[in-house]
């Protein structure tokens, strides 16, 4: 079997001295595609994330983008490999235009961005309107589309989402999704948690659900939504 | 009543000198500031980080005396601060490289950088002291009027005289100076907006591939470029004395935090804000009510609310009242 493109495998792993949150936990995501995170309270999710994305030590297992493995590096060298993370907290710079933040996202690179800004601003139009203002004045929903379109300059390959519809209303809710398969469209891998998770299973192309850090059911996002016990257990319904 | 004298007195005695010492804690202010918002902690070294700079400045005034370089009437500690700026960057880079970065790596907490900044500011007293002597030195010797209060008389025909120290005028023009040189600098630029990124959200900065290292260095290099003008205008203002550059640590402070801890805005109008407390409330005001007052309350006394012995009584007073109503200060920094 051919392996994904980005994917953590049996992870096992906890921040510091503490225990192990994750136990053997293994995620993956196809090129273009939406992998989506759920699971109870205190699953693990962001904690997975985080093992993804280098911000916690891997005591067992491997990630590995594109078949190399990139278990040992740092974030930051991580962000240089082409991904992207948003966290779910902090994740604009409050004091800075939008337009300074997209620049900040692009840091790394010594080309021109401008296509880039481009991008992101046909994607949120939005935020052409409002680029001079101060990313701290925006709304919930417009500062996750900074947040986002920051992520999107460096032009990552993979992009990670920590929960990007906290705290913002179901429409913007619904809003954000459908920028999100647009930018899965483009090529780029989509990871997310997400507490949503009706929603997130419907636009999710494999969809992951966590309990204690253990893989419990993996699958796509159709056949999570199908089967009977994650729907009763984690969906609330029927 | 004469309101142009009164004016023209209360430019002399008030306005004016308020202004260049506002200016000189402004510059002080910017540098505490800038530390206090990217390596997050109140650097109690800065006052004597001032009086290193002026030091190693008046030393270089003294050989370009000895060669003979004069820049006459502009005073040749101006030929001599690029070389007065670039010993105390150097200096400032050594101390990060040998004691700040430790404590960095450690990620020790901000009253831990405080207490080694104590350490770092004794030790630089003591340098100081031993290169140069707790004495006064007079360095300015540039022209020492921009306008004579004699000769304002003679061109206006007023009573009052308004002098104007070239060391006023160059405190002033310096200042704007650096401070656009600074905003541009912070607005503009890559490595500018990079620290204020960095300032902003620091790990935030890190995701986005900021350098942390590089952008400590620049702070430490723009702080050595603020102290040192500061410590230079003011030495030239007034005269170099270390232990005044460490008295000047409380009103700076009081600017920075008055201003708001962190705002580059904030020190700005705190510096002034201090500055102009600082002389209206010592100043004796009998000259400028004479002019003003009907002669039936013509004042008996000076009219001076505060002996200038308390003047730093003042700081401390504004310190306090910012702390307890409005403790991110004028310009909403962090909280202190």
């Amino acid at each position: 079997m051919n392996e994904k493109f980005l994917i953590g495998d049996r992870i096992s792993g906890g921040y510091g001295q503490g225990p192990n949150i994750l136990h053997g936990c293994t995620l993956a995501v196809e090129k273009g595609e939406i992998a989506v995170i759920v699971g109870p309270n205190g699953a693990g999710k962001s904690t997975a994330m985080k093992a993804v994305f280098g911000m916690m030590d891997v005591r067992e297992g491997a990630v590995r983008l594109d078949g190399e493995d990139i278990t040992a590096l740092s974030p930051q060298a991580r962000v240089a490999k082409g991904m992207a993370f948003v966290p779910q907290n902090n994740n604009i710079f409050t004091s800075m235009t939008v337009e300074e933040n997209l620049e900040m996202g692009a840091f790394l690179r010594e080309d021109d961005m401008t296509d880039s800004m481009e991008q992101v601003y046909t994607l949120f139009p939005i935020l052409k309107d409002k680029r001079r203002q101060a990313a701290g004045e925006l709304s919930g929903g417009q500062r996750q589309q900074v947040a986002v379109g920051r992520a999107l300059m460096t032009q990552p390959s993979v992009l990670m989402l920590d929960e990007p519809t906290a705290g913002v209303s179901p429409i913007v809710m619904d809003e954000l999704f459908d920028r999100i398969i647009e930018v899965a469209r483009t090529g780029i891998s989509i990871l997310m948690v997400e507490q949503n998770a009706r929603q997130a299973l419907e636009i999710a192309d494999t969809g992951y659900v966590l309990v204690q850090g253990r893989n419990a059911h993996t699958g796509s996002g159709k056949e999570l939504l199908a089967n009977p016990e994650v729907r009763r257990t984690f969906l609330g319904g029927t | 009543m004469d309101f142009l004298n009164a004016f023209v007195a209360l430019s002399n005695f008030v306005l004016i000198p308020a202004t260049a010492y506002g200016s000189q804690l402004a510059l002080g202010a910017l540098g505490v500031t800038l530390i206090y918002g990217i390596l997050r902690f109140s650097n109690f070294a800065h006052g004597d980080t001032m009086a290193f700079g002026a030091m190693v400045t008046i030393l270089v005034t003294w050989l370009f005396q000895a060669m003979g370089l004069s820049i006459y009437p502009l005073p040749t500690a101006l030929l001599a601060l690029p070389f007065g700026i670039a010993g105390t960057a150097l200096m400032m880079l050594a101390t990060d490289r040998w004691v700040y970065r430790f404590y960095r790596e450690q990620k020790a907490k901000p009253i831990i950088l405080v207490m080694v900044s104590l350490g770092v500011m004794f030790i630089l007293n003591g340098v100081v002291r031993v290169i140069i002597g707790p004495g006064e030195q007079n360095f300015n010797d540039g022209a020492r009027f921009i306008m004579r209060a004699k000769d304002f008389k003679v061109m206006t025909g007023l009573k009052e005289g308004l002098a104007f120290k070239s060391s006023q005028g160059i405190t002033i023009v310096v200042t704007v100076i650096a401070v656009i040189a600074l905003f541009w600098f912070l607005n503009r630029t890559r490595t500018g907006k990079s620290m204020r990124a960095y300032s902003d959200n620091e790990d935030l900065a890190l995701l986005s591939g900021i350098n942390p290292e590089k952008v400590v260095r620049v702070t430490w290099i723009l702080a050595a470029i603020l102290a040192t003008t500061a410590g230079v205008l003011y030495g030239l203002d007034k005269a170099f004395k270390p232990f005044t550059y460490f008295q000047l640590l409380l009103p700076i402070f009081a600017a920075a935090i008055v201003g708001g801890l962190g705002n580059p805005l904030g020190a700005i109008a705190g510096g002034y804000i201090i500055a102009f407390s600082e002389v209206t409330l010592t100043y004796a005001w009998k000259k400028v009510a004479v002019y003003v007052l009907p002669e039936s309350l013509k004042p008996d006394g000076l009219v001076q609310l505060l002996s200038t012995d308390y003047k730093f009584a003042v700081s401390f007073a504004i310190l306090v009242v910012v702390l307890i109503f409005k403790p991110y200060g004028l310009f909403r920094g962090k909280a202190v």
